[in-house]
Order: C-alpha cells, then sequence, then structure tokens
C-alpha cells in the first residue's frame, strides 16, 4: 500500500515535468510559423518592433554562467575541504548551518545588495563606463551558487571512505597532499555534480541578474564583454511576460527561449548524470 | 504613474471606508492587457491604447473608454557632476541611438555616454521611442541602441545615475528626486531651452509632456463611476504634490 503510493508519487512528478515541457512546447514552438528560424537566431532582440533574435540572450546567460562557476568553483571547493577536512569539529559545527543560512537569503536581497555595493565597485576597480555588467551577474550569482556547491561538494567528500585518507597518511603523505591526491580526486564525480547543479541554480536565477547586469542585449562578444551589459534569457522572460498579449509572436518567443532554457538546464543535468554514471562503471566511489 | 495611482486608491479609501482599491504596478501594457481580460475595474496607463490592444479587449466583448486623468513630462536626467546643462532632442535621439557615444560631443568631459532606459512594457519607453528618438517621425524606423541598459523599475535607473557620472537617463518627472540633474531641452537648435517644470509642461514649452490615462471597460458604473468623478475633481490635488501635472 504505501509502497504503491510512493510509486504513484514518484510517477506523478515525473509526470508533471513532462506535462511543463509540454506546455512550453505547445506554447513556444509556434514561433516559428511566425519567425523564421535564422531570424530566431538572429543578433536583434527588439521585441516590441518584430526582432527576435535570441543569440545575444543565450551567449548572455552562458557569459553570466560561465563567470559565476569560475568564481564559485575555487571558493566552493577550498569551503567543503576547510569544513571536511581541515576544520576542528566544532568549528564545523558553526560553519555548516551558517553556509546553509546562505542558501536562504532571497536573491532580490541579494540583487539590491548587487545593484547599490557591487555594481560601484566593479565600475570602480575595472573602470567600466558602468558596473551594471556581465561580472558583476556573475559575481553575485557565483555567490549564490556558493551553498549549492558546497554542500554538495562536502557531501561527496564525506563519501570518501576514512581507509583512503588512512592510507594517504601512511603512506607518508602530508595532510595536504591526501587532500588534494587523494581525497578530492576520488570524489570527483560527487564534485562535477556539485558544479553541474550549481550552474543549474545561475542559469536559471532571475531577480538578481535582472537587477545587476544592466539587461542590454547587446552581443557579448570579445574580452571586454566582462565588462559590459548583458541580457540573460531568465531576465527577459521576468521582464517582458507581465506585458505581452496572450498568443501574440511575443508571447510565443518568451516561450521559446523558456524552451531553449529548459534544454540547457537539461543537457548540464544529463551531463552531471552521465558524469557519476561513468565513473561507477569504472568501479570509483560513488 | 503607479505612485499616482497609489496615492489616489489610500486617499480615496480613507475617505471612503466601504471602498477597496487595489493597485498593481508592472507598467502601461500590464494594466491595459487585465483590463482587456476583464480581470481589473481600471487600467493605468501612460501611453493611449495601442490599436491590436482595442481590437483584443472588441474580441473579447469589451469596449474601452479613455479618460485623461493629469499630465507627465519625461525630465532627461544625468549625474549631479556632469557638466551638461542643455540638449537639443536631435542631439538626445543620437546619444540613444549611439552616434554620439562621449559627453565631450556635447560638451561634457571625455567620458564615455552610459544610456538607460526603462523595460520596453513601459508606456514611457514607447513614449520617448515615439517622441525623442523618432522625433515624432512616423516613417522613422530608428530604435534604441543595443547597448542601452533597460532597467526593471524608475528606481533602478536613480540608484544607477546618482552613483555613475557616465550615465544618462529618463524618466517621469515624477519620479525625479533632487539629488539627480535634469537637462534642458529645446525642440532644435536656435530654440529656447527649456526646464521641466510645472508651468512649463502646462504651457506646453518644454518639448518632452504627455496625457496619463484611465481605461475603463465600457462606460464607468456605480463606484467606478464615482471614484474617476473624485480623480478628476478632489483627486487633481494629489497630481501636484506627487511631481505631475494637474488638468486645470
Amino acid at each position: 500500500m504505501v509502497e504503491s503510493m510512493i510509486r504513484v508519487l514518484g510517477f506523478s512528478t515525473v509526470g508533471l515535468v513532462l506535462l511543463i515541457f509540454a506546455f512550453l512546447l505547445r506554447e513556444g514552438l509556434p514561433v516559428l510559423s511566425s519567425v523564421s528560424p535564422e531570424s530566431l537566431l538572429g543578433q536583434l532582440w527588439y521585441p516590441t518592433f518584430g526582432f527576435f533574435g535570441m543569440l545575444p540572450l543565450l551567449l548572455g546567460s552562458a557569459l553570466v554562467t560561465v563567470t559565476a562557476i569560475l568564481i564559485a568553483l575555487p571558493l566552493g571547493l577550498a569551503t567543503a575541504v576547510f569544513v571536511r577536512e581541515v576544520a576542528p569539529s566544532w568549528a564545523r559545527e558553526i560553519l555548516k548551518p551558517l553556509i546553509e543560512v546562505l542558501a536562504g537569503i532571497p536573491s532580490v536581497v541579494l540583487g539590491f545588495f548587487g545593484m547599490t555595493v557591487v555594481a560601484p565597485w566593479v565600475r570602480n576597480t575595472v573602470s567600466a563606463p558602468t558596473g551594471l555588467t556581465a561580472l558583476a551577474g556573475g559575481l553575485v550569482l557565483g555567490y549564490m551558487a556558493l551553498p549549492t556547491l558546497i554542500s554538495v561538494a562536502e557531501d561527496a567528500l564525506d563519501a570518501v571512505p576514512r581507509s583512503y585518507r588512512d592510507a594517504g597518511l601512511a603512506m607518508g603523505a602530508t595532510q595536504w597532499q591526501t587532500i588534494w591526491r587523494v581525497v578530492v580526486p576520488a570524489a570527483r564525480s560527487g564534485i562535477v555534480t556539485a558544479v553541474m547543479l550549481a550552474m543549474g541554480r545561475a542559469i536559471g536565477e532571475t531577480m538578481a541578474v535582472m537587477m545587476v547586469t544592466g539587461n542590454a542585449a547587446r552581443m557579448p562578444i570579445g574580452w571586454e564583454a566582462l565588462l559590459r551589459p548583458v541580457r540573460t534569457m531568465t531576465a527577459t522572460i521576468a521582464a517582458e511576460m507581465g506585458e505581452v498579449a496572450k498568443g501574440s509572436t511575443h508571447y510565443r518567443a518568451l516561450f521559446a527561449i523558456g524552451i531553449l532554457l529548459f534544454l540547457a538546464t537539461f543537457i548540464i543535468n544529463l551531463t552531471a548524470a552521465r558524469a557519476i554514471f561513468a565513473k561507477r562503471r569504472k568501479g570509483g566511489l560513488r | 504613474m503607479v505612485n499616482l495611482a497609489l496615492a489616489w486608491a489610500e486617499t480615496y479609501m480613507a475617505e471612503h471606508p466601504d471602498v477597496r482599491i487595489s493597485v498593481t504596478g508592472g507598467g502601461s501594457g500590464t494594466g491595459i492587457a487585465a483590463m482587456v481580460n476583464g480581470t481589473v475595474d481600471l487600467a493605468n496607463a501612460s501611453r493611449e491604447m495601442k490599436g491590436e490592444e482595442s481590437g483584443a479587449a472588441r474580441a473579447n466583448g469589451i469596449t474601452p473608454i479613455e479618460h485623461v486623468v493629469a499630465h507627465d513630462a519625461i525630465a532627461i536626467i544625468v549625474n549631479q557632476s556632469n557638466p551638461v546643462e542643455k540638449l537639443t532632442l536631435s542631439q538626445i535621439s543620437a546619444i540613444y541611438t549611439g552616434q554620439i557615444s562621449n559627453w565631450k560631443q556635447v560638451g561634457g568631459e571625455d567620458r564615455p555616454i552610459v544610456l538607460l532606459s526603462r523595460e520596453s512594457n513601459s508606456g514611457t519607453y514607447a513614449y520617448f521611442l515615439e517622441k525623442v528618438i523618432r522625433l515624432g517621425r512616423t516613417d522613422s524606423r530608428l530604435l534604441f541602441s543595443p547597448d542601452t541598459l533597460l532597467m526593471p523599475s524608475s528606481e533602478g535607473i536613480s540608484v544607477e545615475i546618482r552613483q555613475n557620472p557616465n550615465a544618462i537617463g529618463y524618466d517621469g518627472l515624477g519620479y525625479v528626486t533632487p539629488d539627480l540633474k535634469m537637462i534642458a531641452l529645446a525642440r532644435d537648435v536656435g530654440q529656447p531651452y527649456v526646464l521641466p517644470s510645472v508651468d512649463s509642461v502646462r504651457d506646453a514649452s518644454y518639448p518632452i509632456s504627455r496625457s496619463l490615462y484611465m481605461y475603463t471597460a465600457g462606460e464607468p458604473e456605480g463606484r467606478v463611476a464615482n471614484y474617476l468623478q473624485w480623480i478628476l475633481g478632489d483627486g487633481q490635488s494629489l497630481v501636484a504634490e506627487l511631481g505631475f501635472v494637474p488638468l486645470q
């Protein structure tokens, strides 16, 4: 009885996701009947004037997400290693809940902080014309992705058997060598999962990004793109969905962006799943 | 115009405890869409309804009625430290299309210009595009430069301008705070430069001013009609308080 109920609930979750995807397809795909696929991949996004080029939005999301991960990965991994491997147990008891509190800060609060503190700092430090840039977005998002990255990476380190550490130390390796040459590599697949989940968090974040990236739908090309404004897919949907007439081309185009976002997170999660799977087949941990 | 709509609703509810009015922001398009869908009694808009919107309303069996409730002017705002005092409309058009990209080209310091705008669902956005960027020409196909930063709120624009000496922005006169610097505008070279104010908007010497509207689904009746009557009468005192321009 209980078992079958759990099964029903499990299947219904999968079913709901499929239904959402079907809904996205139904609302978004008809955009192809009024806008050609080439113009959907164009470089101009002026939805109120019939330009529906999604390339700047796609690249904008990619740039901000990659920046966020490049910032969050070293910080997050170092924190996870410190909390799990180095910190004395009393410090761990304090740090772990604090990191979880981080995850609970509403994104609009971080966005406001980003707008009033991070953006001016970016402008003054790199002397960009404005601080509302991809870099500011990456900094705020990287911070927001940290709790996810730390918790999952820490769990992965936790799953490395005690005997690995003992073996490393017994071979005469220092604690530092044991951590970087034995424990972290053994937890690699879990760390990849942590990065992928953090990426999923970063690419889907909306409010904070909308407040700090400037939302200019320009092509983020060249190294200086990091120091210029970008418009992400999520911010575009959030900013424009409230206004569109239901069933209009603009409405369909926003749902088409939703499909792209869905596919992007799907591919990220699939990569994460494959990383875990491949590792397991090779007889690694987890 | 959400500030004005909120002030009207709060004051009216204080005077008439039996009436409940809730106001939601989001831009003119949002309000009109809600009126077309029949979810609100009154839609506030800082622009006239578009042809496709009234078409959608009629398709839903609704005849939208337009009421002018106040006047407004768009102020061009820059950082306090910016030495530029005055611009012509065509200079602003060239700035917002990206042809002018440095303040020294319009008599300022050697600094890049950072363009700020409201999001495309704001009535102010559509109005600014028609009246300033396209200079009122219906055959013009000019658009905002792709480098324009689209801010989700008036507050976003003022925060950025307050801290960034490179920035230029525009917003309703009612949202301009004293710590922002307003630019005097001329319709063309050789014509007088005018700062936005209650007087210059009412006598139309300020080049970018507009009317604010409320739309009802059909002729207003009962409480909605009373409310509108009050807005056009006693409610006008609030208009001036919020930096907009009253009808009389």
